[in-house]
């Protein structure tokens, strides 16, 4: 064991650097960032991008938490046709992804414990690692429900296999999914870290059907959080629901009794959607047009007609001529809960890179993440309004697109999936 | 045809003034410093509209409207003969809304109140003082480029209609084979002002839908529905009507184009949009993705964006002569890459060059529209 020792501390000091990154992070959202209290603030700081987030508890994590800086998202196929392997399986994956959102080895000793002459039973890369603020969530897609495993009759009915949209270009093999385990955390490399021991656990059981890294969170999900940018430059998730939002995630994010099959309840139904940005030809729209089709003012964030970025949006106001200020075709118009009988939807998404195409342009995006009470009555008829009249549809492509069921959160001793295998 | 149904670049255009407007004072200090100057209350109520000054600089105001009455209402700042400088809708009671709108000259206004959002409302004057006498000059190189400008769109709508009707009456005779010919050199002179067609929503996604813009439910006309029949199912029993439809829609956008005015900065947003319909939609060989043909329809983008900077040339060379000069060479570095793929009076099929030849396309339309994205600062300022 002594020869592990040199790269063991090595690891360590990685880990170290990659938490003072999360910790600029953070600072930002505490609103110091740029103030001369980073310094006395630090301390509390670097234990909130580093602690660890509770596993258990009435929901998931990884929904309300203050969203992480990064993320790692996998969805599988279900290769097994025996249900109690799969049900075995969900168990493994429990208490392996329990320990690991509290910084231990997926197994433990499991890195560098075992025998010399076996693979090592943690894949190592998050050894010394803190916890990073690591959340695990799972959801169960609609392809789950068909013979295999006699579920069908527990599918919800709000598990809808989602429309085609105007303009959508779905890749096969970026949609769709038996299972998906979103991983968010604040080092890049714990996230990846769950997700490769998950996969690694799966196998012969689950095969990964696609994955998507997130580098920079585009919502924040708790009042604590500044917002951030996405890749079009502008701030995104002002209008976001957010942890403190009690009421209105009753109302509109998480499942409540009666809405459908009880083991759904507490749970949330979560949309996902690759969104390729045309980001080259973005590049070369004048600033007014890229305000008039977000319809806000790309530096402060401020609803166009407005000061600051919390003002309201108001759809009323209209310039000289009569001309709305908020265009009819505007983003924030079109997404806005009056313009669409008041629904709202959680958004936790991510901006991505996947290298580039091939003919010279960056293969980049926002990779969407929303959660919704009912996506019928909530996603559904948001996104037909902004693939139907959306100004921002000139410079955006949907790739990919998925829907999963995230039951409710475990309570002690439950496993993932336990309302609904038990 | 884009993703987006409607209105792009021109739609934006529209838009300019008044959100570059707001983009200035964005950033300036809603209180204000100089006297005549913060934000003024309004006090609306059911009979009454108390506007706490009744004179202001001029700049950008901002009025606090509260309803202080029962009924929804409104409130309005009018220029001289009602001229709307600026409203804010559907007050309800005990909200406060704010409206700020941009008053650069100095003059006589009028405010409005309109308890339950009807009639003339309950008016007032309002003065605005100081302010800079804005120029009047409309500049007469600019006024002829769109004069020339709109000369050109005239005409590739004539040969359009010409063209199309050709096509058509290919389709309802069942020649395929001869239909097939037609079918990219009638789409050119489409490709070529399409950003025009944009201008009116409903008409663009009637003659240019793509199978994956249509929505379940959609009726699917226009160029590509006989694509489709053409290359891969064979024509249907409503083909010939998708086809005279097609004739019809067409007629409908000259009659509609007949009456439009350019300004000078749709001319610059037109050839960025253009050459963006090629970076986005052709590049990737979405656009005619039954027949190939893709090259066509790029050649007729580059040449319609190439037209709306000829017309503007003149300006550009008296304020920016480096950058015609950059275009003109990005333009020609276009050209001489579609030359190089022309087959008789056509072009090689899409689906028949290889990655190296699309990357190299990608470059040069990626390297021509940077400078022609600049054009629109250069043609608007003052």
């Amino acid at each position: 064991m002594s020869e592990a020792q040199g790269p063991l501390s090595r690891r360590r000091l990685f880990g170290i650097a990659g938490a003072g990154a999360a910790v600029a992070g953070v600072g930002a959202a505490a609103g110091v960032f740029g103030s001369k209290t980073l310094g006395t603030s630090d301390q509390p700081v670097e234990q909130a991008a580093a602690a660890s987030v509770p596993f258990r508890g009435p929901h998931q994590a990884g929904i309300v938490t203050p969203a992480q800086d990064r993320m790692h998202f996998v969805a599988f196929d279900v290769t097994t046709t025996d249900r109690a392997e799969l049900v075995e399986m969900l168990r493994e994956w429990t208490t392996a992804a329990e320990r690991m959102t509290t910084g231990q080895e997926a197994v433990p000793n499991g890195a560098v414990g075992g025998s010399e002459h076996a693979p090592p039973a943690d894949t190592g890369e998050a050894l010394d690692l803190p916890a990073s603020a690591l959340t695990l969530t799972i959801g169960f897609g609609p392809s789950l429900f068909d013979k295999r495993f006699g579920l069908a009759k527990l599918r919800p009915p709000a598990l809808i296999d989602l429309p085609h949209f105007r303009a959508d270009e779905l890749d096969p093999a970026r949609s769709g999914g038996d299972l998906c385990v979103q991983a968010c955390a604040n080092d890049p490399q714990v996230a990846v870290h769950a997700i490769r021991n998950l996969a690694r656990i799966g196998f012969g059981k689950v095969a990964v059907r696609w994955s998507q890294l997130g580098f920079g969170r585009t919502s924040s999900t708790s009042r604590s959080q500044s917002t951030p940018r996405n890749l079009f430059g502008f701030k995104d998730g002002t209008n976001n629901l957010k942890a403190e939002d009690t009421a209105d995630l009753s109302q509109h994010m998480w499942v409540q009794p009666g809405d459908g099959p009880e083991w759904m309840t507490g749970g949330s139904y979560m949309v996902t959607r690759r969104i390729r940005m045309h980001i080259e030809t973005w590049d070369r729209a004048p600033l007014a047009e890229q305000q008039a089709i977000i319809g806000r003012a790309k530096g402060s964030g401020a609803p166009l007609g407005q000061v600051d970025e919390f003002d309201p949006i108001d759809l009323h106001v209209r310039g000289e001529g009569g001309i709305p200020l908020i265009a009819e075709d505007a983003h924030v118009r079109l997404a806005a809960a009056e313009s669409l009988r008041g629904v709202k939807i959680l958004r936790r998404g991510y901006n991505f890179t996947d290298g580039s195409d091939g003919v010279g342009h960056l293969d980049a995006g926002l990779f969407f993440v929303a959660f919704n009470r009912d996506s019928r009555t909530h996603f559904v008829p948001m996104q037909k309004a902004l693939a139907d009249n959306d100004a921002m549809m000139e410079y955006v492509q949907h790739t990919g697109s998925a829907h999963f069921a995230v039951p409710r959160g475990l309570g002690k001793g439950e496993y993932w999936g336990q309302t609904l295998f038990g | 045809m884009t993703p987006s149904p409607a209105r792009t670049a021109f739609a934006a255009a529209a838009t300019f003034a008044l959100t570059a407007a707001l983009a200035a004072c964005g950033n300036s200090d809603p209180s204000g410093s100089a006297g005549g100057s913060g934000a003024i209350a309004v006090d609306a109520k059911d009979s009454s509209c108390t506007v706490a000054r009744t004179s202001a600089d001029a700049g950008t105001l901002t009025f606090e409207v509260t309803n202080n009455g029962t009924r929804t209402t409104e409130f309005y700042l009018y220029g001289e003969g009602d001229r709307i400088m600026g409203e804010v809708e559907n007050i309800g009671p005990g909200l406060k809304r704010t409206l700020r709108v941009e008053v650069p000259d100095a003059g006589k206004y009028t405010t409005a109140c309109k308890p339950g959002m009807q009639g003339d409302g309950i008016r007032a004057d309002f003065t605005v003082t100081g302010g800079a006498q804005r120029q009047a000059s409309t500049d007469t190189k600019l006024a002829e480029a769109t004069k020339s400008y709109k000369r050109y769109v005239d005409n590739q709508i004539v040969a359009l209609i010409s063209e199309t009707q050709r096509f058509a009456d290919a389709v309802k005779a069942g020649k395929v084979e001869d239909a097939k010919k037609l079918y990219p050199v009638t789409r050119t002179y489409y490709e070529r002002i399409e950003p025009v067609a944009e201008k009116f929503g409903e008409l663009d996604p009637k003659l240019d839908l793509r199978e994956a813009d249509l929505e379940s439910g959609d009726k699917w006309t226009g160029y590509h529905r006989l694509e489709k029949d053409l290359w891969v199912t064979g024509l249907k029993p409503d083909s010939k009507a998708i086809a005279d439809q097609l004739v019809t829609d067409v007629k409908d956008l000259q009659a509609k184009a007949a009456s439009l005015e350019y300004t000078p900065l749709d001319l610059a947003n037109g050839a960025k949009g253009l050459l963006d319909e090629v970076a986005t939609g052709k590049i990737t060989g979405e656009e005619d993705t039954f027949s190939h043909t893709d090259l066509w329809d790029f050649r007729a983008n580059v040449d319609g964006s190439q037209a709306a900077i000829a017309a503007l040339r003149p300006v550009i060379t008296e304020r920016n002569a480096a950058l015609g000069t950059e275009i003109d060479t990005k333009f020609a570095a276009v050209d001489a890459l579609l030359d190089k793929q022309q087959v008789g009076d056509g072009y090689k099929l899409y689906d028949k060059l290889s990655k190296d030849e699309v990357k190299e396309f990608a470059t040069a339309v990626d390297a021509l529209g940077e400078p022609i994205s600049k054009v629109a600062e250069v043609v608007s300022a003052k």
